[in-house]
């Protein structure tokens, strides 16, 4: 199982905080798990429409599309930052 | 080394200060930003912002603070620094951000700390949504000057 986090405007389009997802082959690449969410449709499709506008961090170390995430990563899903 | 606080709890500007130079006689200068929340938006007709909410990625902000303060410490000679973030929710005038950076010379002070404040913006995991007056909301989008800004930094 992975941990997904989602935050700001990612986490209101899915409607979710957070959620467990068992990986099929035990790895994954970033890019390809966002493929999998946006497939869900609804408020997936919406919150991974434009990919240009996401970003990742695994295991809380921000990761590009071709990281790659394995069985028992936190895998994070956000905006680019706006803090400071 | 570095002093890093996230809280939801404002900060004392002058109690930093003190605690960061305590005891020491070796600073030269203290280098110091504070971010504040301001109403207005830049764009004209826009409504004014009437509060502003910091979301936050808990189990990593600190970490990502930390590289932060770590580079500075690489590329300067500091003799101490703080930054405190606040997250939760707030109102305008109210304080969002400090960074500090105290050296024997005011030209690394001032560095570090406008360093400091612009790899803050883009590289540690926090994001703004405000409150309008018209009872709306909307996250507020990275721009493209605030990378420019970190980017600056990158070849140093």
């Amino acid at each position: 199982m992975i941990t997904i986090l989602y935050f700001a405007w990612l986490r209101e389009r899915v409607g979710l905080n957070e959620e467990a997802l068992a990986l099929p082959g035990g790895h994954v690449s970033v890019a390809d798990l966002t493929d999998m969410l946006a497939a869900r449709g609804g408020g997936y499709a919406s919150a991974f429409q434009n990919r240009r506008t996401i970003r990742c961090a695994v295991n809380q170390e921000f990761a590009d599309a071709t990281a790659v995430i394995r069985d028992g990563d936190e895998v994070a899903f956000f905006p680019p930052v706006t803090g400071g | 080394m570095a002093r890093i606080v996230v809280s939801e709890t404002d900060f004392d500007v002058g109690a930093e200060i003190a605690a960061l130079t305590a005891g020491r006689t070796d600073i030269g200068g203290i280098g110091c930003f504070i971010g504040t929340v301001r109403d207005a938006v830049p764009q004209a007709g826009t409504p004014i912002v009437t509060a502003l909410t910091l979301e936050h990625y808990p189990a990593m902000t600190e970490r990502a603070i930390q590289r932060i303060t770590a580079e500075a410490e690489r590329r300067w000679s500091l003799l101490g620094c703080t930054v405190i973030h606040r997250v939760g929710r707030m109102q305008p005038g109210e304080n969002i951000v400090l960074v500090l950076a105290a050296s024997a010379h005011r030209q690394a002070a001032l560095d570090a700390t406008a360093f400091l404040i612009d790899w803050l913006k883009t590289k540690a995991p926090f994001w703004k949504r405000e409150d309008l007056a018209d009872g709306g909301s909307i996250w507020v989008e990275a721009r493209d000057a605030d990378d420019a800004a970190a980017a600056r930094w990158q070849t140093q």
